[in-house]
């Protein structure tokens, strides 16, 4: 799925990353290494930095402290996507969207027309792609945003609550698709509260609690033997999600 | 009142029968307007996105200065363009002073600001929201700033149509830079302000309903603009 002549963004290596913001620290000390393969879910009660990590990881949050490298480098690479709660879609038709994004990242004519088909086919729009994208309901809108991202081949895919808004039929729908992702080798990393698709989905977990990577295990292992007390609290329904 | 009627009545008869001069000055006014918010628009779009946008030092200052010059006085402005375009001013070798292209730059210069600032707030409030995914692209700032001028662009049409209505109905401009010559720089505006000081109230109420008109078709417009992209583009 990720395209080889981008040079690799894994793994992420993170050394003491901070962040802080109006005097808050939302983030302390993180250190982390994101490598390929696993679908990592990041899980936490609210304003744990769950979503700050995230952005941090995509390059979108500058951290205040420490380090962060992609595949060595300090720079962000290319071959990332980061799909958020709610779908960011342009005044334009489905298509037309995917078509922007593959022109910002150099994919065009007969090649773009291709991947436009491919994408809205993978994720079941492909009878919308004349539509307005800003017309479509929740879950077609996620899954254009998705279907975006299928059509850019990732190496890095990175999600923001993807299905926070979304009934359990579209909720489905966008976890086959990010299963579709993570098996054609995009490595998946998504914040999520949902523990029934932390079931479906994960390989592993990271537990945030205050800003601060408390655990990271196997998901089977952390579902049924948290290690840490603020996990097991979380787990229990006794922090607020 | 009876004068007023009476007037009201000759107005409707001109604009019935498409009088030949009063056609010629609609004409005229449409023509220096309408020329004057297309070149606004093409400075003004850029520049606002750009402030919306872009992150350079003084852009808060620049932002206050454009909102400021959205009040910029009519008369201040037709007063600097005559400095600059007559004979003795700096452009006065262009020999433009008292013809329809003097009026099309003091109105440009009148309605730019107005569209720059209007459409940097449109701008940045579609920035606040598509900021982190044009980022998370790889948009860079000139692609996401144009990006957005696309896609705000049935907002921006309401602005480009707000600094339409500003320069058709202003009169102090374009009676400095054009000197109101019949059938050269005459205007309805310039021509309401002579008729109504002669005396000829009814063509000077026949052009004011004409302003009117083209104000509420002006606003029709927009509104049924707003409300079709709204539902065919969400």
């Amino acid at each position: 799925m990720a395209d080889a002549m981008v040079a690799s963004g894994l793994p992420i290596v993170c050394a003491g990353i901070g962040v802080g913001h109006n005097g808050a620290r939302l983030l302390h000390g993180i250190e982390l290494t994101v490598e390929r393969g696993a679908c990592t879910l990041i899980l936490g009660a609210n304003g744990s930095g769950k979503s700050t990590l995230l952005r941090v990881l995509h390059g979108l949050a500058a951290p205040s402290g420490g380090t962060i490298a992609w595949g060595g480098s300090a720079h962000r690479p290319a071959g990332q996507a980061m799909v958020f709660q709610r779908a960011v879609l342009l005044r334009r038709s489905a298509a037309a969207n995917i078509r922007y994004a593959l022109d910002l990242a150099g994919v065009r004519g007969s090649e773009a027309d291709a991947r436009i088909d491919d994408a809205l086919t993978e994720v079941g729009l492909r009878a919308l792609a004349a539509r307005s994208a800003r017309v479509l309901s929740g879950g077609e809108q996620q899954r254009l945003a998705l279907a975006r991202v299928w059509a850019l081949s990732p190496e890095v895919l990175f999600l923001d609550e993807p299905t926070a808004s979304l009934d359990p039929g579209a909720t489905h729908e966008i976890e086959n698709v990010i299963g579709a992702l993570h098996a054609a080798g995009t490595k998946i990393v998504m914040v999520t509260h949902n523990l029934g698709q932390t079931h479906r989905l994960a390989d592993e977990i990271l537990f945030m609690h205050e800003g601060r990577l408390v655990e990271r295990a196997p998901a089977d292992r952390f579902l049924k033997h948290p290690a840490s007390r603020e996990a097991a609290e979380f787990l229990e329904g006794e922090l607020p999600w | 009142m009876n004068a007023f009627s009476e007037s009201l009545s000759l107005a409707a008869g001109l604009v019935a029968h498409l009088d030949a001069k009063l056609s010629g000055i609609v004409l005229l006014s449409l023509r220096v307007s309408l020329t004057a918010t297309a070149l606004a628009a093409l400075v003004g779009l850029p520049i606002g996105a750009a402030i919306a946008v872009g992150r350079f030092p003084g852009r808060h200052a620049l932002t206050i200065v454009l909102n400021s010059m959205m009040g910029l006085p009519p008369v201040v402005v037709g007063l600097v363009v005559y400095l600059l375009l007559s004979r003795a001013g700096p452009l006065g070798t262009f020999g433009i002073l008292f013809t329809p292209t003097a009026m099309i730059v003091a109105q440009t210069i009148l309605i730019t600001p107005i569209i720059a600032a209007l459409s940097r707030q449109v701008v940045a409030d579609a920035w606040s929201e598509y900021r982190e995914q044009l980022t998370s692209l790889g948009a860079t700032t000139p692609s996401a700033a144009l990006t957005l001028i696309l896609d705000t662009r049935f907002a921006l049409a309401t602005v480009l149509l707000a600094g339409f209505g500003r320069a058709i109905a202003e009169v102090g401009a374009v009676m400095i830079v054009g000197g109101n010559i019949d059938g050269v720089t005459r205007v309805m505006t310039t021509t309401i302000a002579l008729e109504t000081s002669k005396g000829d109230l009814p063509l000077a109420l026949a052009l004011g309903i004409v302003l009117i008109a083209i104000v509420l078709i002006v606003n029709a417009v927009a509104q049924y603009l707003r409300e079709w992209a709204r539902t065919r583009y969400g």
